[in-house]
């Protein structure tokens, strides 16, 4: 089976300080892929590097595309990656204000990305959005308003409703929980889980959280200092953590 | 008093203005960036009219000045007369003498004709500015061809006032490719852009012009099922009965009377002139 | 679907010889944060479980049953050796591999229940099927059945288990564990916590697997399920060189 994504050798460097350095790992359909470590591991500098938000200084990101197979998406014109992450990718910030249209009715958010590929039934268009605001549980009747009515948490589900609308098949997710209330958390995190089953969604996401990715991701990497310690299954890593870094973070976790 | 260069402005900066107009023309409806001068009037008067009106200037041209369709408002009298005093060229209230016609935000509606140009004064040349205030982004959204926001601003119209309320303004996507600011003449003027005359955009404190050549393909953004519609006030001109112009209305008297009368004078004049009255018009038809 | 019948039917027809097979499996630990200490904990350990056979694993608390059952799972990674589930060598495969055998052939019902807080119970339960792409209504029909024979009160099925009792768990993680027909299953103390109405029902449901083919490892602290279930028992400290698990 082709790999849905393929890193290979991806390293960015700001000046001396290193980014994250010669990272590989291949993703495939379906797949949940959890990248944790704490500040300054590198994490979101990969993560925006291999969403094409910050231009690596080695490596490639080959995504399987629909119509061409596999490319190179470093070695793709800029129209053609900005087409890519408004069709097959999705990219959920982890302030809902960095990836949505604050000025814009929910609706608008959410018809934003149909608009943008062609749509130009306004009926068509309404429809789906309120099907997408209810299935990430926003009542029908917000569908006019706008996100600065809405709590952190729907803002949350309105960017992932907005990202999902036009059938990605891979999202990356940047701390996608972090800022929420727990009880907040726990529904967004089942949502995930449920849309990620449902669309058959692979996804990268990272996270400072352990008790998260256990729960939302299949696979592990975790990463020190801009290099990948360790990867694995999920469980396997933080049940059997083979490397000294991870045993500490695995350690160092809080019980409830 | 010293003497004025023609058209006020130096042959160097008039220069940089052709060449900005040329490009405009060769890539109809993109913005192009301009050194907007210094004028004898701020920003927000028609500068950027005025200065592309001085550099298409010839002494031979005869030029009009409207304001909202009317020759006699402060601003188009003052701008005619600048040009008056600092060109010594002919100016007509006339329609179809003119060569130049600079406009706020109308249209003439006797239908132009090879030959003459249109100037319009924009004050923000960019349609997308109000939903994505990033220059940079917006560049990049007109280099790609990337106008789904454009449409999100219609969409929130329909969600918010149940059609596509904007009423001037309107967005319009220009020869197949860029999407353009028409400048804020009612949407009832957007379908004659298509016409035999040059048009030429000029936004002086945004320091932009942009243009269209002659027959340029013109269609106002819609959605398939809130098709466009070039509507005016359902009313005649008071004054001349026509049914086709753009409206005015006057309020007459301190009771609420109110008046529709034609938005380009000249027009309506010449209806007159030809004999046609209006409801309310009180001269004798002789 | 995803060829889960097709598979079991597979193994069935084939009539093999191990479902799960186990060699020269040996594992350690090693403690980066205390000096480096490495603790091996399994050495040569060798099984073999048939379909329709339930293997019981007995020994000392701590000697390694946990241990073994969680590397056949690929919770734990082997240092060497091989663990053969169907056609998957778990010591060695690759992620996707080893997520793909989780989803339709190996099952794995632990001590402890992890949920995604807040979800419902009928929810967790259904769970593994909508993972192989069956029908929402044919799932939660399949769980409310499973709950239903576990004696989980119908109220309590909307309700997220995380505040039941630790029967209540057990049996919710059970019903999980048994909501697919799985070829191959690991149960961790299974009757654990449970009363003797409860514990003769996972009985039934053990022995009800192990008629349709299924290959069964188990951990039972109960002799007398033990012997009810299991067709071999395996003492651990034959591969175990008795240091902590």
């Amino acid at each position: 089976m082709t790999p849905l994504l393929q890193v290979k050798g991806l390293t960015k460097t700001y000046g001396r300080h290193i980014g994250c350095r010669d990272v590989s790992f291949d993703l495939f359909p379906g797949e949940v892929m959890g990248i944790v470590g704490e500040s300054g591991s590198g994490k979101s500098t990969l993560l925006n590097s291999m969403a094409g938000h910050l231009v690596p200084d080695a490596g490639q990101v080959i995504f399987d595309t629909r119509d061409a197979g596999p490319r190179d998406t470093r070695a793709m014109s800029e129209p053609e990656r900005r087409m890519l992450s408004r069709t097959d990718w999705a990219f959920v910030h982890q302030h809902a204000r960095d990836g949505l249209r604050m000025g814009v009715s929910a609706g608008g958010n959410v018809g934003e990305r149909l608009m943008a590929v062609g749509a130009r039934n306004y009926g068509a268009i309404r429809a789906s959005a309120v099907d997408w605001l209810d299935r990430v549980e926003i009542r029908a009747d917000r569908v006019d308003d706008r996100p600065t009515t809405f709590s952190g948490g729907m803002q949350q589900r309105l960017q992932i409703a907005r990202n999902l609308v036009t059938g990605p098949r891979l999202v990356f997710m940047d701390e996608p929980t972090g800022g929420l209330d727990v009880s907040v958390q726990a529904r967004l995190l089942d949502l995930l889980r449920g849309l990620v089953r449902d669309m058959g969604l692979s996804a990268i996401i990272v996270t400072h959280d352990l008790a998260v990715v256990r729960l939302l991701a299949d696979r592990l990497m975790v990463m020190k200092d801009g290099d990948v310690v360790e990867t694995g299954l999920t469980d396997q890593v933080l049940d059997d953590p083979q490397h000294g870094y991870t045993q500490l973070l695995v350690s160092s976790v809080l019980q409830v | 008093m010293t003497d004025y260069n023609f058209a006020y402005l130096d042959e160097q900066t008039k220069r940089m203005i052709r060449r900005a107009i040329l490009k405009g023309l060769a890539i109809p409806g993109y913005q192009v960036p301009f050194a907007s001068r210094e004028m004898p009037m701020p920003y927000g008067w028609g500068t950027g009219g005025v200065q592309v009106s001085a550099a298409v200037l010839c002494p031979e041209d005869t030029l009009k000045v409207i304001d909202q369709g009317a020759d006699d408002t402060t601003n188009a009298v003052s701008i005619r007369r600048f040009f008056e005093r600092t060109a010594q060229i002919a100016v007509t209230t006339a329609t179809a003498d003119a060569t130049v016609i600079q406009t706020r935000h109308r249209i003439p509606e006797e239908p132009l004709r090879d030959g003459q140009i249109l100037v319009y004064q924009v004050p923000i040349p960019e349609p997308l500015r109000f939903l994505e205030p990033r220059e940079s982004e917006t560049r990049k959204m007109h280099a790609l061809e990337e106008y789904g926001l454009m449409h999100v601003k219609l969409y929130e119209d329909i969600s918010r006032h149940g059609h596509i309320a904007t009423a001037y303004a309107y967005p319009v996507k220009v020869a197949d490719r860029y999407v353009m600011d028409p400048s804020p003449i009612p949407k009832f003027d957007n379908p004659k852009m298509e016409m035999a005359a040059i048009q030429l955009f000029g936004a002086g404190r945004e320091q932009r012009i942009y243009a269209l050549p002659p027959f340029t393909r013109v269609v106002s953004l819609d959605f398939e099922d809130h098709p466009f519609v070039a509507s005016k006030a359902d009313h005649p001109c008071g004054l001349c009965g026509a049914q086709d112009s753009y409206l005015d209305e006057v309020i007459v008297d301190d009771a609420g009377g109110r008046m529709f009368v034609c938005s380009d004078t000249d027009y309506c004049a010449g209806r007159q002139v030809d004999g046609h009255r209006g409801r309310d018009n009180k001269e004798d038809a002789a | 679907m995803r060829g889960g019948a097709a598979r079991r039917g597979i193994w069935n027809q084939k009539k093999m010889d191990a479902m799960i097979e186990i060699s020269d499996l040996t594992k350690t630990f090693t403690l980066h944060n205390q000096g480096g200490a490495v603790i091996e904990v399994m050495r040569d350990a060798a099984l073999s479980v048939a379909p329709g056979e339930c293997v019981g694993l007995v020994g000392a608390s701590g000697a390694g049953k946990s241990t073994l059952m969680r590397m056949i799972y690929g919770n734990y990674l082997a240092a060497s050796g091989r663990i053969i589930v169907g056609d998957v060598d778990v010591a060695t495969a690759a992620p996707r591999e080893i997520l793909d055998l989780r989803r339709e052939t190996l099952g794995y019902v632990s001590q402890f229940l992890r949920v995604v807080p807040r979800v419902p119970t009928l929810d967790v339960v259904a769970e593994p099927l909508l993972a192989l792409g069956v029908p929402e209504a044919e799932a939660q029909a399949r769980a409310a059945d499973l709950l239903a024979r576990l004696n989980i009160p119908r109220t309590l099925w909307g309700l997220s288990p995380t505040t039941f009792s630790g029967g209540e768990q057990q049996r919710v993680n059970i019903a999980r564990g048994f909501a697919h027909d799985y070829p191959a299953l690991l149960l961790d103390e299974p009757t654990a916590s449970l009363d003797a109405r409860n514990r003769a029902v996972v009985l039934d449901l053990i022995l009800a697997a192990k008629a349709r083919g299924a290959a069964i490892v188990g951990i039972f602290h109960d002799t007398e399920a033990r012997d009810r279930v299991c067709d071999r028992i395996i003492d651990v400290a034959r591969f175990t060189p008795g240091m902590a698990a």
